[in-house]
């Protein structure tokens, strides 16, 4: 398989033809944040917080979705990367009903680990507080759309990895929402099998199950690269929480 | 000419609000008025949230109790759950209560009011603060400090913080006991018990200091409500609601919680954010009623813990051959007498070995569409009454909160020290007046909001306006 030489952040790297920019920089233990990506589920390019500079053109690409070539000039942290990725957490702030302090992930979530990374103190932008609704009509689990980011892992993980695709995203723009079957209250979904793999891939608290209290809702997404390895490769490797 | 003066902020309690004092043409007082200038609106914003966030977020309401809206709210959910709670949790969820006594008892007594009695009410109040007192007398300050720090030390290690700790549930509490930490709590008891007792002292020498003005400190009958145990005990997490008027007769006994709003209703007024609750079959005004410590210790029959117990006697000596104390600055000596029984009662139920107990959660689902939960906060009894859909949204949310019950009697209160200590003919007004009038409402300890106040850092600003609107006189603290 050919293989490309190409530089991240001054260092030189060789890597196989047709692996992006962020999985070569995590097997070198280079941190680029990123929210939409789950190892295991396809890349989208969706929350643009992986972007990347490239040199030779003004345009910054997603390292998730851009591969490199050869002789490919890369930057992962200048001072317009880290200004651009603040500012996209300010505006994901903004824009939902984010309250970390009754949250119930609050203190395992990764929208909030992010504001922490991006040194998010306050947000410049005004809140929008939307009215959105709460779907607790499911048994076992709820959906606030409050506090969705729209990173679509739920989407793609019941699509991709359980194929019941139950979620969609309906409406456009700002007004995008997440929707169960044909935009119906969550219980009465006749797709959904109640294997709860959307509220485990779920980086904030828009998908919880029902009973936790505050802060009570803890994570566990290194189960997706698990399943999917299992399935193709027949291998059954569990990894350890803090190597996700 | 008429004028009016406006007491605001009002300082050293834990909220925003205001005191107005309407003089007429001579001078006299006609009337005064507390106003709560703050509106929160949790009862409206928590429609639409699950009623298992529902601990969570009430505590915000308070920063001084939030462990009283925890525990209320979770008893609330235990209704709607339809669950009996595991013994240790219930044990450990009376624990957590008498901790928010404790810390919020110690610091209305020592932070907010010990400025008053050891400075005095005419002293500077540039230096009538815990700042004052800690330069006045510093092991008396650092006492009160380190009684609150054992209550709050006792939230932090149930909860895993001191201040919205979000540890308590609907079912029981998220986590057992650890041992470790149940030894660490008794070996706080005996510097508890003593710091304590030395309020208790300085208290009673108070009382002879101000002989005078205490019988203008809101000295009426009103109306007690509050918790007994079942068989007529001082009750501070369970129990039944009892009624007594101030002469000692028993309206009412043995209700339910859960049947308060067939009992109070609420009046609002155009001038405050803060409603008038009242007891219906007496009608409003005249339904005026107290919570609190001072309202606890006059109905109960008895306190089961001695030390306690015996101070109790003594303070039902207060009124004479009525049996009941009618005079509100008597909420210090019953907020004293409570701090005593929470540290003893402390004791006890650390050394009860079902606190260590691992079975804490009972799980349900939604069981009923309704729920009330009630508890005594460190101010008086508190309220939480949630309405849901099959599915635990809230559709409705009740808070009925202590200070709020309180709010007829702190009106009359001030309007009685406004009335006796100002006439037309002292000419100027002095501050060391007006802080009695305030003094008068910190009785009450009311909580107005989720922070503490700036601890007497705030200025105080009165304006004398006539009738025009014209200022007169202004004075800055």
């Amino acid at each position: 398989m050919p293989v490309v030489t190409f530089s991240i952040d001054g260092e030189q790297y060789s890597a196989t033809e047709g692996e992006n920019i962020l999985e070569i920089a995590r097997d070198h233990k280079i941190h680029i944040p990123t929210l939409c990506f789950l190892d295991g589920l396809s890349t989208l390019g969706a929350c643009r917080l992986c972007l990347v500079e490239i040199e030779g053109t003004p345009k910054l690409f997603p390292a998730c979705t851009t591969k490199p070539t050869e002789g490919m000039v890369i930057r992962t942290n200048t001072d317009r990367l880290k200004k651009y990725r603040k500012m996209i957490v300010e505006m994901l702030a903004s824009e939902g009903n984010h309250q970390c302090a009754v949250c119930i992930v609050n203190g395992h979530c990764e929208l909030q680990d992010l504001a922490y990374e991006v040194g998010l103190d306050h947000v410049r932008f005004p809140y929008l507080y939307p009215d959105k609704s709460l779907d607790a009509t499911h048994k076992d689990f709820v959906m606030d759309r409050n506090r969705c980011v729209l990173c679509t892992r739920c989407v793609r993980v019941c699509h991709e990895v359980e194929a019941a695709h139950v979620w969609d995203i309906a409406g456009r723009g700002i007004n995008c929402e997440i929707i169960a079957d044909m935009n119906q209250p969550w219980g009465t979904s006749p797709s959904c099998t109640s294997c709860g793999k959307c509220v485990r891939v779920c980086p904030t608290g828009a998908l919880f199950e029902k009973g936790a209290a505050v802060g009570e809702m803890h994570k566990e997404r290194g189960f997706v690269k698990f399943i999917v390895n299992a399935r193709k490769k027949r291998e059954w490797v569990r990894v350890a929480p803090e190597d996700e | 000419m008429p004028t009016t003066i406006t007491i605001s902020p009002v300082t050293r309690i834990e909220g925003h609000a205001k005191i107005t004092i309407q003089l007429d043409e001579n001078g006299d007082v006609m009337d005064a008025r507390f106003h709560v200038n703050e509106f929160r609106g949790f009862e409206k914003f928590t429609e639409g949230r699950l009623l298992w966030e529902m601990p969570g977020i009430t505590s915000r309401i308070c920063g001084i109790c939030p462990a009283s809206h925890l525990v209320t709210s979770a008893k609330a959910g235990d209704d709607i759950l339809a669950v009996e709670i595991p013994e240790t949790a219930e044990k450990l969820r009376r624990l957590l209560t008498l901790a928010q006594w404790l810390q919020s008892h110690a610091l209305s007594f020592f932070h907010l009011s010990s400025p008053d009695f050891l400075l005095g009410f005419d002293s500077d109040p540039a230096t009538r603060n815990i700042f004052g007192l800690i330069a006045a007398d510093a092991e008396f300050a650092k006492r009160g400090v380190r009684l609150r720090k054992f209550g709050q030390e006792i939230i932090e290690m149930l909860g895993g913080r001191r201040i919205h700790t979000p540890w308590t549930v609907p079912g029981g509490v998220r986590e057992p006991l650890d041992p470790a930490k149940k030894n660490h709590m008794l070996q706080w008891i005996p510097e508890a018990k003593e710091t304590v007792l030395l309020a208790l002292a300085t208290l009673k020498k108070i009382h002879v200091k101000y002989a005078k003005d205490i019988p203008e400190f809101g000295n009426f009958r009103t109306l007690f409500v509050g918790l007994v145990s079942k068989d007529g005990g001082l009750e501070y997490y369970d129990g039944v609601l009892r009624i007594k008027d101030g002469n000692d007769n028993t309206i009412a006994d043995q209700i339910d919680p859960k049947q308060y709003a067939e009992h109070f209703g609420e009046a609002v007024e155009p001038w405050s954010y803060l409603k008038f609750p009242y007891y219906k079959p007496f009608d409003y005004p005249r339904g005026m009623y107290r919570v609190g410590p001072l309202a606890r210790v006059n109905i109960c029959d008895y306190i089961e813990t001695p030390l306690a117990e015996a101070e109790r006697k003594i303070f039902k000596t207060l009124n004479g051959t009525v049996n009941v104390v009618n005079n509100s600055f008597y909420y210090h000596y019953a907020r004293c007498i409570e701090m005593l029984f929470a540290v003893e009662k402390i004791e006890m139920l650390l050394n009860d070995p079902i606190l260590l107990g691992n079975n804490v959660r009972s799980l349900a689902s939604i069981n009923r569409s309704e729920g009330v939960g009630c508890t005594e906060a460190p101010r008086g009894i508190l309220f939480h009454h949630y309405h849901v859909n099959k599915d635990g949204v809230i559709q409705k949310a009740n808070l009925l909160i202590a200070t709020a019950q309180n709010n007829i009697a702190m009106n009359r209160t001030v309007r009685q020290i406004a009335a006796h200590f100002i006439d037309g003919k002292m000419g100027k007004i002095t501050e060391g007046i007006l802080n009695r009038v305030e003094a008068g409402i910190r009785c009450y300890d009311p909580c107005l909001s989720c922070s503490t106040h700036a601890l007497g850092q705030m200025p105080l600003h009165i304006e004398l306006i006539d009738a025009k609107g014209e200022i007169l006189d202004e004075v800055r603290r």
